[in-house]
């Protein structure tokens, strides 16, 4: 009755906790579901049973266009004084990293005989990029996607069932990402016996954050080896912004073991820089502050590494935003896809142990990126990758103002002299988010509209 | 003998469920009083949470009208403690809003003393502490499978709650004999896939899990979507020890309309059913019992 240890490791499975986070918090109707999936992830992604990571990479070639470029930003790196590397996953086939993942999981589906694919999606790229992979594997598939999030990117839900994709809509709360989650999870609960449900990011019950984190790392693979080629060395930092954390601990991953971790302690400041680490920052989404407004339950920014506590969500133990009495608060971001009130429970973890920096950045700063990178560079970036570009300015911005106290020199020092960002998506989904809300904010770098008038 | 045990013990349970703070307070007390006045042997009281996956529309919606009315689990407790009814209260809730408990205290002391979070029981112990100080007699955490389910079992064990598991269609043997070794009170059968929600028929998965848990000790309870009293009947005469009737008491709730008569009278007929699924039962199986 007390020695419940042995339980952990179910049918030999592999650990399903990082630390104190992750492990499967679901319903019993879906925890035999979950052990089908481990033994599954362990057969055919971890030890390539039948061949499945050759077929998995085959199709992430000739479907995806993998590999995609790491680009030397000329004009960023002139700007901030120090080489910029641009990881460019908006290159990849439907315009961001999520294929990565959906192709990974909609053939594994198949591997294990399953008739029928569920996903939730937030903004829609997610629910994009499993639409696709579904229709060129061949498999049924159906999207959840809260009716504020269907009203606001109707060309996302448009793209869906032009892949003959099932868009259900979803009516609870605010219905936004968390809401689909939510709903996903009833669907995959109701008929698990013949549907596989793709999760979008590294979130859920274990063995997902792992699984996921694993079709996310070719991203890290391919930039480790890239910049060793371009720069002759491995990178200062790596920086990724992070919502779920799927293109984050995708950049991060082959990084993971560059650097010892550092003190637990984050209040004590950084030590001196060991040449060999690489510094992995998570930029989250500050939003509008990082505050929170109990009585309306709702926190106006998604910066759950940051600002967090600990607690039990969506089948993970993981840092959420949530109220003192444990109900789990609304988030807010001006991008989407950042905008969750939890965050993958591998990275919660490594935020835990000192690897992985949490850092953030507001509404506004995350539209001024958008438009510096559309200006100098000439790739528009989803909202969600601006607010990793504009980690960059902010950084440069606190080095150059010397006022303000050593503690923030710091961290723009930590930055290093060879960055590479990770451009998780390309931003053509964001265009009317971005003309609306940098009108509503008076942001100075965007495009005069007055052609329209 | 758990009081959750006991209360099996002479004839087959009726264990409704409604919210608590579903719409208020004082009216979740007078639905208790009516649903006992009709036969109820437990009652399944929902703590509220944000994110409800297990549960259907209709529990959904039910658990945000008692969370916009203000419902918290301290609430919730004082709620439990002053219902003057004499059947077991057993708590249906989800494991954050247990871990939490008390969280924001717990976080600040344990920060002023080590500068660590707290440990993950802390929250655990409080709630079950105070559960059991406001009379609670058992938990039921539909996300809380056993595998995770450690320090809530020993802190249960510790001060003398029953924690409840639920056996689902798609359990297997191997699970089902380690989730009854965890289970105390009950073990609670859900009678089909999916969510929790009122339906017109009794699954054929529910005769398949009462079969498989025959040789149990524990009392066996069949709940998700029972709805009428001839599902009680046909449940009960295919061996269960007592229903779980949910969402049909919560459209009762939803509506507005004499809530609290037609309470009483959903939960005497649900009863009578129960009862005379009891009289099917061939005779040698109902002595062995």
């Amino acid at each position: 009755m007390s020695d419940t240890n042995d339980m952990n490791g179910a049918s030999g499975m592999n650990e399903t906790k990082f630390g104190e986070y992750g492990g499967q918090y679901v319903p019993e109707v879906l925890m035999p579901a979950i052990e089908e999936l481990q033994s599954a992830y362990e057969r055919y992604v971890l030890e390539n049973e039948d061949g499945f990571m050759d077929e998995f990479r085959r199709h992430l070639r000739d479907f995806g266009g993998r590999p995609t470029p790491l680009q030397r930003a000329d004009a960023l790196s002139e700007r901030y004084d120090r080489e910029v590397y641009l990881k460019r996953e908006d290159l990849l086939h439907g315009g961001a990293h999520k294929l990565n993942n959906a192709l990974g999981q909609v053939l594994l589906a198949k591997y294990m005989g399953k008739e029928r694919i569920v996903a939730e999606t937030g903004a829609g790229q997610h629910g994009t990029a499993t639409a696709m992979a579904a229709s060129y594997l061949d498999i049924d598939c159906e999207v959840f996607m809260g009716r504020t999030d269907i009203n606001r990117q109707r060309p996302n839900v448009f793209r869906m069932r032009t892949h003959d994709a099932e868009v259900n809509p979803v009516d609870v709360g605010s219905g936004t990402l968390k809401e689909a989650i939510n709903e996903t999870m009833r669907d995959w609960a109701t008929n698990v016996e013949d549907t596989h449900y793709v999760i979008g990011s590294v979130v859920g019950p274990h063995p997902f954050p792992k699984m996921v984190r694993d079709f996310q790392s070719v991203i890290s693979e391919e930039a480790r080896e890239q910049i060793r080629k371009k720069a002759g060395r491995l990178p200062d930092s790596v920086v990724a912004c992070a919502g779920g954390g799927s293109n984050t601990m995708g950049a991060f991953h082959n990084f993971v073991d560059d650097a010892e971790p550092r003190s637990a302690n984050r209040s004590s400041g950084h030590g001196p820089r060991d040449d060999e680490s690489v510094s992995l920052f998570a930029v989250e989404a500050g939003g509008s502050g990082l505050t929170i407004d109990e009585d309306e339950g709702v926190a106006p920014h998604s910066a759950s590494l940051s600002s967090g506590q600990d607690g039990v969500l969506h089948g993970a133990r993981t840092k959420l935003l949530q109220s003192g009495d444990g109900q789990i608060l609304e988030s807010h971001s001006v991008s989407a896809g950042l905008d969750y009130s939890g965050v993958g429970p591998e990275l919660a973890h490594l935020v835990e142990t000192g690897r992985v920096t949490p850092v953030n950045v507001g509404d506004d700063a995350a539209l001024e990126a958008f438009h510096r990178l559309s200006k100098l560079e000439g790739i528009i970036p989803a909202l969600e990758s601006s607010h990793a570009v504009a980690y960059l300015e902010r950084a440069a911005q606190r080095a150059a103002d010397g006022s303000s106290g050593h503690d923030q020199r710091d961290e723009a020092d930590e930055l290093g002299d060879l960055v590479i960002v990770n451009v998780s998506g390309r931003g053509d989904k964001d265009l009317d988010t971005v003309i609306e809300e940098s009108a509503k904010r008076g942001i100075d770098a965007a495009p005069s509209m007055e052609v329209f008038e | 003998m758990s009081e959750l045990e006991a209360a099996f013990a002479d004839e087959p349970a009726l264990i409704p469920y409604v919210v608590a703070g579903d719409p208020g307070i004082e009216e979740t007390k007078e639905y208790v009083r009516a649903l006992v006045r009709g036969g109820a042997d437990v009652i399944e009281l929902g703590l509220p949470f944000s994110e409800p996956i297990a549960d259907g529309p209709t529990i959904q919606n039910a658990i945000q009208r008692a969370l916009s009315g203000g419902m918290t689990p301290d609430d919730y407790l004082e709620l439990v403690s002053g219902l003057d009814v004499d059947v077991p209260v057993v708590c249906m809730t989800y494991y954050n809003l247990i871990y939490q408990y008390g969280g924001r205290e717990a976080q600040r002391a344990s920060e002023r003393s080590s500068g660590g979070t707290p440990r993950d029981e802390e929250g655990v112990e409080a709630f079950v502490s105070a559960a059991a100080d406001a009379g609670v007699s058992g938990l039921i955490v539909p996300d809380l499978p056993v595998e995770e389910s450690g320090p809530l079992r020993l802190a249960c064990d510790e001060y003398g709650l029953d924690l409840v598991f639920i056996i689902a269609p798609t359990t297997t043997d191997r699970r089902k004999r380690r989730i009854t070794e965890q289970a105390s009170g009950f073990v609670y059968v859900q009678a089909r896939m999916g969510t929790t929600g009122a339906q017109a028929d009794v699954s054929g998965d529910t005769h398949d899990s009462l079969a498989r848990l025959a040789e149990s000790d524990l009392p066996k309870a069949v709940g998700f979507g029972v709805s009428a009293g001839e599902h009680a009947r046909e449940i009960v005469s295919a061996g269960a020890d007592g229903v779980v009737v949910g969402s049909a008491l919560v459209d009762i709730v939803a509506s507005g309309e004499n809530v609290a008569e037609r309470l009483e009278s959903k939960a005497a007929e649900l009863k009578s059913g129960a009862r005379e699924g009891e009289q099917e039962i061939p005779e040698p199986e109902r002595t062995s019992n």
